[in-house]
């Protein structure tokens, strides 16, 4: 006994074995699985758009035009048009849907607080998130397309109101992550609450709410069915947004890719891989942006 | 009262410079106040009300958080609110510059003015009223934007635009609160940037930086290490002969340190609601409440014998 207690013990700082470990192993590798899991498609995606689109992309094939018909082998014409009508659609939207949205957002954090319009609206909001691009397309056309006929504006309409919904809700959930401490801190220095809103608020949140932005204005990007309807398909480029018949990438990718040609289904793979780089051309400018807005948050 | 007040007034003027870099000049502080008030005859009365709260109650939609309470902060005096938590000292603070506005639900009962003006009055408009009171909270919590944005925010929201102005405002404030050695180098850099006691003080010169005539100052060491505190308590001793400050404490210290005044809260348990209302016990000058507290409650919490 005597024995036994005389002898130093020394600590054992070594992992814990059994039931607790094993558990701690079997979650980090279901983590690593889920995580091979979400990259294999991402991965095969972008492989096969870009090992099938890469060989016809080339500067006559972004800019020129007009859109080649079907039935022309690879290489004539060009996506200059829907690159074009792309570009004109998607900023269009973007300028209507994402001032209004985020000013929704301020509106239901900043302002609504608890009452019924705020809560009315919040909710709104959250159902027209699950409404089908299809069904925005053919309201917008019942409302507008058949009074006003095709245009890149009807167009943009539908891909704006795909696009208010998410830009509310990720703006609002980045405005409740604001501490209020910081609300208060500008409020005991006698500003107003809309120069708290502008002042500190808005700055405090501009970094989520410009990446909740640009994941809307990516999704409307490769939005097709609410532009069947809505831009019509004009093969020649047309730089006036508000009327006529526009295009646009997706449309095209549609057009194309279910044909049996295999001009066409190059065209197709070309324009995927063009809609990939606008996009990813984009995140990078808007995260570019964003640091230089976020460089004093730490 | 003038003559009470030339009385007591140098001995307090003394205390910046003696008292901080010297703990041991502080001792017979107190004493000597309490003399130059004996010679008055008076009580220290001195000065002009800031501040005079009658019968103030305090609800939270329904919920009474304080009551009872009435008291008078004079001009630059540093008032010091003690207490223990859960009593209100928080609360009552900020319904001096209409902080409990921004909480809904939250109203105010009984008579509060600020230079004889009614502060819940009908008329007054709370970001007026915060123009003039200034507030320092228990976190720091510096704006995201850079050290000099941070100082030149308030200026710039009140109007301010000139640069030049701009600039000599915030090197004022920041030497104000001490803080401009540290950071004269670096005014562009991320006001988050700063530890802990440097944000604080940046908060305060921040506060500064619009001239209030009051600073409420929320446990404003309460997260800071014992140097850092013994700077924003020498920055407070240092500036109170241009500003009043009231200031909530949980460091009883702290309160003999650097208050004129301290006023005692305490709470009153309702058992058969089982709520929690707290309530002003005992006001005084801050010599006196410590050493010769009138309420028995007083008595047991400055000795140590209650939480």
């Amino acid at each position: 006994m005597a024995v036994v207690t005389a002898e130093p013990q020394l600590p054992d700082l070594r992992e814990a074995k059994g039931w607790r470990r094993t558990k701690n192993r079997i979650m980090t590798i279901l983590m690593v699985v889920s995580f091979i899991l979400v990259i294999i498609p991402l991965g095969f995606v972008l492989f096969t758009v870009i090992a099938k689109g890469a060989s016809i992309i080339s500067w006559s094939f972004l800019t020129g035009g007009p859109i080649a018909s079907t039935v022309a082998p690879a290489g004539v014409g060009g996506m200059g048009p829907a690159v074009l009508g792309t570009i004109e659609i998607t900023a269009l939207a973007t300028v209507m849907a994402v001032p209004l949205g985020i000013l929704g957002a301020v509106y239901l954090n900043e302002y609504g607080g608890k009452n019924w319009l705020a809560a009315l609206i919040g909710f709104m909001s959250d159902v027209m998130t699950g409404v089908p691009s299809i069904i925005m397309g053919l309201f917008i056309f019942t409302i507008w397309v058949l009074h006003f006929g095709l245009s890149g504006l009807a167009g943009a309409f539908a891909l704006g109101c795909l696009m208010l919904p998410i830009v509310i809700r990720s703006s609002y959930e980045m405005l409740r992550l604001v501490p209020n401490a910081l609300r208060e801190g500008s409020y005991a220095l006698g500003a107003t609450k809309a120069r708290v809103t502008v002042t500190v608020v808005l700055p405090a949140a501009i970094g989520g709410i410009v990446s909740g932005s640009l994941l809307a204005v990516a999704r409307a990007a490769g939005e097709t069915a609410p532009l069947l309807f809505c831009i019509g398909a004009a093969s020649e480029a047309n730089k006036n947004v508000f009327s006529g018949a526009n295009t646009a990438l997706p449309s095209q990718i549609f057009a194309n890719a279910n044909q049996p040609y295999v001009g066409a289904q190059d065209r197709g793979w070309g324009a995927a891989l063009t809609l990939i780089a606008l996009c990813f051309i984009l995140m990078i400018a808007a995260r570019l942006v964003t640091a230089r807005f976020a460089r004093y948050s730490r | 009262m003038e003559q009470s007040e030339q009385n007591t007034a140098p001995g307090l003027k003394a205390i910046p410079e003696s008292a901080t870099r010297q703990p041991q000049v502080q001792m017979p502080e107190p004493a000597a106040i309490r003399d130059a008030e004996q010679t008055a005859g008076l009580p220290a009365e001195a000065g002009v009300p800031i501040f005079e709260m009658k019968d103030v109650s305090i609800y939270y939609g329904s919920f009474r958080a304080v009551t009872n309470v009435s008291l008078t902060i004079y001009e630059h005096q540093i008032t010091a609110f003690i207490g223990p938590s859960g009593c209100g000292k928080t609360t009552v603070l900020r319904t001096l510059n209409r902080m409990n506005d921004l909480i809904p639900g939250a109203r105010v009962e009984g008579e509060v003015s600020y230079r004889g003006e009614q502060l819940y009055g009908k008329d007054v408009s709370p970001i007026a009223v915060r123009r003039r009171i200034g507030m320092v909270f228990q976190k720091p919590n510096p704006f995201p934007k850079s050290i000099y944005d941070n100082v030149a925010y308030g200026p710039r929201i009140n109007g301010e635009r000139n640069k030049k102005k701009l600039d000599e405002i915030v090197e004022r404030s920041l030497r104000q609160a001490a803080l401009w050695d540290e950071v004269k180098n670096r005014l562009g850099t991320s006001g988050l940037s700063l530890s802990g006691g440097q944000a604080q003080r940046l908060c305060i010169a921040r506060t500064l930086a619009v001239e209030p005539d009051v600073v409420l100052m929320d446990e404003p060491a309460s997260a800071l290490d014992p140097i850092a505190t013994g700077a924003i308590e020498d920055l407070m001793k240092e500036i109170k002969d241009r500003y009043t400050i009231v200031i909530v404490t949980h460091n009883m210290q702290q309160a003999t340190r650097v208050s004129d005044r301290t006023a005692f809260y305490s709470v009153l348990v309702n058992p058969q609601s089982d709520t929690r209302t707290g309530t002003l016990v005992e006001y005084a000058p801050t010599d006196r409440l410590f050493g010769d507290p009138q309420d028995d409650r007083t008595k047991a919490y400055v000795t140590g014998r209650m939480g």
